[in-house]
């Protein structure tokens, strides 16, 4: 069945939407998050478990450090104050990947409260986005469905558990809600968890991914008739797994409550999910209980207390920030607004940067990201940075133009045998015997044909018409496959020609 | 001040996962409505003041460096299992996402 | 029974370590002393003869090669209650939940006992989950009172008390969390400690309440008992509320108290804990080790602790509370019972089929209880109000503890009670736990030593005493000199008179 759904532009006359957006992002800590077992990704399911992640009776939780310090780097990024004290609370529920029963987690006392992150928009704009809290909590084991279709839950005869993941380290980070968006709402969740996303990475604490879970995202959505100041019933939609995804799981919802709403109905509170097939959310099972999660402190483990001296010197280690990385290329750069924008969109500023590390002039460098290579992956329908050419190896090309060895034909030739995975821009020149002929006995034979081919022309530069020699280093180039060195071309027709 | 119903006992087992039977209903809301009324009286202490203590000793900051240990292998992990397959606790099927 | 199983740990020590006796010698006379009575006294759900006498070989070989031994007690017998983990044994908590439960790892707590050479017998019985007073919440049965066996042994930790009187370890370790070692010791006539909040690690240890919890000695002399926690005792990385401090001097304590006399110490007798409710018996045995006190020249003061009288239901929130958290985890999907999985049911189903079957009634009537006071809309009338009668229970001790040294009350207003005598009443099992609690609560150390028999029924009596956090060695080196001066008095030590068992068992 197919919710109807009311057209966007029509709900933005009616509806102001507010958004809510909760991420979880799984640190990439060399440990879980309350024992030591390796935190990696893909091993043989339930080899990386010990008593206390299994939930095993009798085991008890000891908190990893390096994990609270990598939760007060991002407290810090975002901008949120550092609680002096703060502490652990039981969340209670029952599931089979909960290997307790309950999950550890922050409750009413989290480690980082009140941030901000800016996010940019399209339009060159900046968003910004309250944070309301970032805190730690433990993440639950996996449940493979057997018997039904495909992995689904639903038609299941039995389930398999592991517990590989069970007890990684996960931080969630909660926006204030986000009103006052209008029709950018979906731009904004997207721009806001892709902002997240980089600044994680910067920060170096997550693998950000979202395919393989590391990065996961859960949108809050309600509608509020215009005039209005109280928010509407929201939905959570879970199971979105891409940043496309976070836009379309907000905007679906939007047309989605907006048609409830418009033919007199009324929001259920309730957690959806989203699928990325159909771009569609559904509802799931209704549960018999409410939830009731019953939290109280976590008596095993004891309260935090990050002191001035601590968060002080995890501050000093905050890398470059996206934000202040982007001013500062610019003015480094010479961008305009306007560049910048593209620049950022294109999603190339750190592949241009590096390039730039690895010797290009900012100007090529760019050039090469935002034209060609992002034209290539357009063309491949994968992320600029899946392409399989480093900004080490486009950094090699530009060289290779600047010296002359290559004209920028034969560099987009290279630039095409590197993504071809023919090895190194040299291999590839080569092999293919790329080089810009500048040999003077090779060229001057080709410039004596050609001139021979069209004595007409060769009487006219004879004459002084000296923009006639366009047509003979052409015919060169044309002759050479665009190898010739087209300046030294045109000295030797003149030369020849010399009245 | 309590007086737990019979629902409300029915609902505490829900919450708890235990089927519990009808006679126990009878007996349970019986026995948890006399220790209620008399665990009652710590809500008539006065207290306003009083910082709750949830840990009697006073520690804090107790932390593990991030070093790997070795856990369990699989087979001790899943040595107490009811059921396994492919390395994994096989369960009844789950009707629901968490 | 034999000379040896008379004998105190220290003293089986001793002669083990001068290789006047083997420790292969007693564990065979234990384990013949439980082949003998253990049918009647129902002490243990497991022994395991073989592991014991490969331990006790291994201790007896390193002698030997003229080692020194590795531990005090190296050699020496215990019991372990089965709500500690062992890899070798099982672990089931007195419950049908966990019947057969094989661990996959040993509490800390067994590791060390195995480190000092201490010779592991076996796992003994407990209410299930160390919920109750009496050990008939055991879904095994009930253990008996070897000092009559128509009575229960306490509880929760009613098989390991048991287990020290009838001679059938001369060492054993329970958990305490509100009362489950004192109260058994009280009423078995042997020594029991319960040590300071994070004073012996927990890891491992099954938790009922983690906030209350904590493991110590059951023993039959105040020394045996000081040896045995400094063994168990001390700093475990693994337990986050695990104190990372040196055990306090608990054996030298025990030492210089046998010595006799308690000139300068302050010793504060607490009001509350007198009166209604209490067996006459136990009020006069409890005044005549006061007076025995005073002889040794300690100062008695009165002391009132006015919160105590909220320790009771504040307790009886907070555990239930912790247990409801604690206990969930039993689900039948990765260890112990499954029930009702016939392939159709779903996960869910199964769960409240396993719980239902696998738990007792009053782990049933806790968990909801404690699910009850957790709740949305009770939480702060239930749970947070306890929390902050505890602030007041703490701010108490605190008070007492400037005007005296040590405190001290009867450990439980009874005797031990009939078998059957409170099953129904589940409240007035409750006050078993009375003088107990408020220990528990505030995470303090306390002990019982025995204080002679009570003259109305001839059953044991135990005298508790309190001593701030990590001053255990305060409440040893009383314990110790009470236990000198009393036993001087009766003319031997208590446990002498614990009846023939062999007798009866036969």
């Amino acid at each position: 069945m197919t919710a109807a759904l009311m057209d966007y532009d029509a709900l933005l006359d009616r509806f102001e939407p507010v958004l809510g957006l909760e991420v979880h992002v799984e640190l990439s800590t060399a440990t879980k998050m309350f024992c030591s077992c390796a935190n990696v990704f893909g091993a043989p399911p339930n080899t990386h478990v010990c008593p206390t992640c299994l939930g095993l009776p009798g085991s008890l939780p000891v908190l990893n450090r390096a994990a609270v310090e990598s939760v007060i780097r991002i407290g810090l990024a975002l901008n949120c104050s550092i609680a002096p004290w703060c502490r652990f609370a039981r969340k209670n529920y029952f599931y089979p990947d909960m290997p307790k029963n309950f999950q550890v987690s922050q409750y009413d006392e989290p480690i980082a409260v009140h941030g901000s992150l800016d996010v940019q928009l399209g339009d060159g704009s900046t968003f910004t986005v309250g944070i309301e809290r970032a805190h730690m909590e433990e993440d639950t084991g996996k449940s493979l469905h057997v018997g039904g279709a495909t992995g689904r839950i639903h038609g299941a005869s039995h389930s398999l558990l592991d517990y590989n993941r069970a007890g990684v380290p996960l931080i969630e980070i909660v926006t204030k809600p986000i009103v006052g968006t209008g029709a950018r709402a979906p731009e904004v969740a997207r721009a806001y968890v892709t902002a997240l996303r980089d600044l994680l990475r910067a920060l170096g604490v997550s693998d950000v991914r979202m395919d393989q879970g590391s990065l996961r995202c859960d949108a809050n959505v309600s509608l509020m008739p215009h005039g209005s100041s109280v928010f509407g019933t929201r939905t959570e939609t879970k199971n979105v797994n891409s940043l496309r995804s976070v836009e379309r799981a907000v905007r679906y919802e939007m047309c989605r409550q907006a048609a409830v709403l418009a033919s007199g109905g009324a929001i259920v509170q309730e957690t959806r999910h989203f699928d990325e097939a159909s771009g569609t959310t559904s509802a799931g099972r209704r549960k018999e209980t409410s939830e009731d999660y019953r939290y109280f402190p976590e008596p095993d483990l004891v309260p935090i207390t990050p002191s001035d001296e601590w968060v002080d010197k995890l501050r000093a280690t905050l890398p470059e920030l996206p934000r202040q990385r982007r001013a500062r290329v610019q003015a480094e750069w010479g961008l305009s607004d306007l560049e910048l924008r593209d620049l950022v969109n294109a999603g190339a500023l750190e592949l241009v940067a590096a390039t730039v590390d690895a010797g290009a002039p900012p100007a090529e460098a760019r050039s090469w990201w935002v034209a060609y290579l992002t034209q290539q992956a357009n063309s491949r329908g994968v992320e600029l940075t899946e392409l399989t050419i480093t900004p080490k190896q486009v950094a090699r090309v530009i060289a290779l133009v600047a010296e002359g060895a290559l004209t920028n034909n034969l560099a987009r030739q290279v630039v095409d045998g590197v993504l071809a995975g023919e090895g190194e821009p040299d291999d590839v020149v080569a092999a293919h015997s790329l080089a810009v002929v500048s040999d003077d006995s090779a060229l001057t034979a080709a410039v004596e044909q050609a001139l021979a081919a069209q004595p007409d022309v060769a009487a006219k530069i004879r004459g002084g018409k000296v923009a006639a020699a366009g047509a003979i280093v052409g015919a060169v180039m044309k002759a050479t496959g665009g190898q010739a060195n087209a300046q030294r071309v045109r000295e030797l027709v003149l030369a020849r020609c010399a009245p | 001040m309590p007086t737990i119903s019979r629902d409300e006992v029915a609902h505490l087992a829900r919450l708890a996962r235990l089927a519990v039977t009808e006679e126990e209903l009878a007996l349970f809301a019986g026995q948890l409505d006399v220790i209620l009324t008399s665990v009652a009286r710590v809500s008539e202490v006065a207290v306003e003041d009083i910082p709750p203590t949830s840990h009697a000793i006073g520690l804090e900051d107790v932390f593990r460096d991030d070093v790997p240990r070795p856990g369990l292998t699989q087979q001790q992990a899943l040595s107490g299992a009811y059921a396994t397959e492919d390395g994994r606790f096989r369960v009844p099927r789950i009707l629901d996402e968490s | 029974m034999t000379g040896l199983t008379q004998l105190s740990a220290a003293e089986l020590a001793g002669r083990i370590h001068r290789r006047e006796t083997s420790a292969v010698e007693v564990t065979q006379a234990y384990l013949d002393r439980i082949g003998a009575v253990d049918t009647a006294v129902r002490a243990f759900l497991h022994t395991d003869a073989d592991g014991a006498l490969a331990a006790a070989t291994a201790v007896d070989q390193s002698l030997q090669r003229g080692d020194a031994p590795v531990s005090l007690l190296a050699g020496v017998p215990l019991a372990l209650k089965d709500v500690f983990t062992t890899v070798d044994m099982p672990t089931t908590c007195g419950s049908r939940i966990l019947q057969g439960w094989r661990p996959p790892y040993d509490a800390t707590v067994t590791r060390r006992l195995r480190e000092a050479g201490v010779v592991i017998l076996g796992k003994t019985n407990m209410d299930e989950f160390a919920m109750g007073s009496s050990t008939e919440n055991s879904a095994y049965g009930p253990t008996r009172n070897p000092w009559d066996l128509d009575r229960v042994p306490g509880g929760s930790g009613g098989g390991s008390a048991a287990a020290v009187a009838a001679f059938e370890a001369p060492l054993a370790v329970g958990t305490d969390t509100g009362g489950s070692i004192r109260q058994p010791s009280a009423v078995t006539g042997t020594v029991g400690v319960k040590p300071t909040y994070g004073g012996v690690s927990r890891y491992g240890l099954v938790a009922f309440s983690s906030s209350l919890d904590q493991g110590g000695p059951v023993t039959r002399t105040v020394l045996d008992a000081a040896l045995l926690h400094e063994v168990i005792g001390g700093h475990d990385p693994l337990d986050s509320t695990s104190i990372d401090a040196p055990v306090p001097p608990v054996v030298a304590a025990a030492r210089a108290g046998a010595t006799g006399e308690l000139a300068g110490v302050r010793i504060g007798v607490v009001s509350e804990f007198r009166g209604e409710g209490y067996q006459p018996g136990v009020l006069r045995a409890f005044e005549t080790a006061v007076d025995r006190l005073r002889d040794l020249g300690a100062a008695v003061v009165e002391v009132s602790c006015p919160a105590f009288d909220h320790a009771l239901p504040a307790y009886y929130l907070i555990a239930p509370s912790e247990c409801s958290s604690n206990l969930a985890r039993f689900d039948g999907m990765r260890y112990g019972l499954r029930c009702g999985d016939d392939g159709t049911r779903s996960a869910e189903e199964v769960m409240s089929l396993t719980r239902e079957a696998g738990f007792g009634p009053e782990v049933k009537r806790r968990i909801m209880l404690g699910t009850y006071a957790l709740s949305a809309g009770y939480y702060d009338a239930y749970y947070g109000q306890a929390q902050k009668v505890r602030t007041l229970i703490i701010r108490d001790f605190a008070a007492a503890f400037e005007q005296a040294d040590v405190l001290i009350s009867p450990t439980t207003p009874t005797t031990a009670f009939r078998l059957g005598e409170r099953v129904d009443d589940p409240l007035a099992m409750y006050l078993s736990d009375l003088c107990t609690i408020p220990s528990n609560l505030a995470g303090n150390a306390a002990l019982s030593v025995p204080a002679g028999l009570s003259d109305d029924d001839g059953l044991p009596v135990g005298l508790q005493v309190m001593a701030p956090a990590m001053a255990d060695d305060r409440a040893y080196r009383v314990a110790a000199a009470y236990e000198a001066a009393r036993d001087a008095a009766d003319g031997g030590p208590l446990w002498c008179r614990v009846p023939d068992l062999e007798a009866v068992s036969r």
